[in-house]
């Protein structure tokens, strides 16, 4: 990808929805790869969003409404991308991460989440019985 | 996607466990199966090869934590085979470095279970 191609503020939205199913969290992550790729991303931080845009979808899975769907938005801003993560269903999802003892416990959830803070610049969390739950994250481009 | 699960007999009672592909929360529980059926069938020192594994998340550092805490209970190890940088940085920044034996060939890791 040519580095001068890059957009310009807000310049691309793509927005994808998937069964909540564990089959489709691939779909998501390769489209989410291939729209962080046009910015000027490394490969590293390509696989970063890639890996906590997915760790969020199957958080998803696990605390969403049963054969739900998941709303996947992500956005190219200057030297930035967000990624959001909607879904119908509430649960505790970005709860307190014992970092200290994250490898004895070997939650897949709090790893989970421990990836998705460890990875993206930004993460913010809302969740409310009307509108579900969303995940709001942002990978600056670094210098 | 898809993972490949190969489980071979080496020196002594270790096992090697050959993975080809991605692990996710889709393909997790067949890496999960392979490991438990050794664990059931009483083999508890366990070479885990990552080395042609593309992506791994929680739910594959999961199994393999599993994996882990089941064969120590019987004085057993699993060591990783993992050169990827990507996946190794996913074991750097949860801790799991600690917790694992990672080794850049299957040579050292059988070694180290010894």
């Amino acid at each position: 990808m040519n580095p001068q191609a890059a957009p310009s503020t807000s310049a691309g939205v793509v927005r994808l929805s998937i069964p909540a199913r564990a089959e489709w969290v691939a779909v998501a992550r390769l489209a989410v790869a291939a729209v962080a790729s046009r910015q000027r991303f490394s490969i590293d931080e390509i696989e970063d969003i890639k890996l906590a845009v997915a760790e969020s979808c199957t958080n998803a899975i696990q605390h969403g409404s049963p054969d739900g769907t998941i709303e996947i938005e992500v956005e190219l801003r200057d030297d930035e991308l967000v990624a959001t993560v909607r879904d119908r269903g509430m649960g505790p999802r970005l709860g307190t991460v014992n970092e200290e003892r994250i490898g004895e416990t070997g939650r897949t959830e709090e790893l989970g989440v421990f990836l998705i803070r460890a990875l993206m610049d930004t993460v913010e969390y809302t969740s409310d019985v009307r509108d579900g739950t969303q995940l709001v994250m942002t990978k600056r481009v670094s210098e | 996607m898809d993972i490949k699960v190969n489980v071979r007999e080496s020196e002594g009672d270790a096992y090697v466990v050959d993975l080809t592909g991605e692990i996710d929360v889709y393909t997790s529980p067949k890496v999960k199966d392979a490991i438990s059926e050794l664990i059931d069938q009483e083999h508890y020192n366990l070479v885990i090869n990552l080395e042609n594994v593309r992506y791994i998340d929680s739910t594959g550092l999961g199994v393999l934590i599993g994996g882990l805490k089941r064969v120590r209970e019987h004085g057993g190890s699993v060591n990783l085979v993992c050169t990827n940088p990507q996946i190794k940085k996913i074991f750097d920044i949860t801790g799991l470095v600690k917790i694992f034996g990672i080794f850049d060939d299957e040579q050292s890791a059988m070694k180290a279970l010894a």
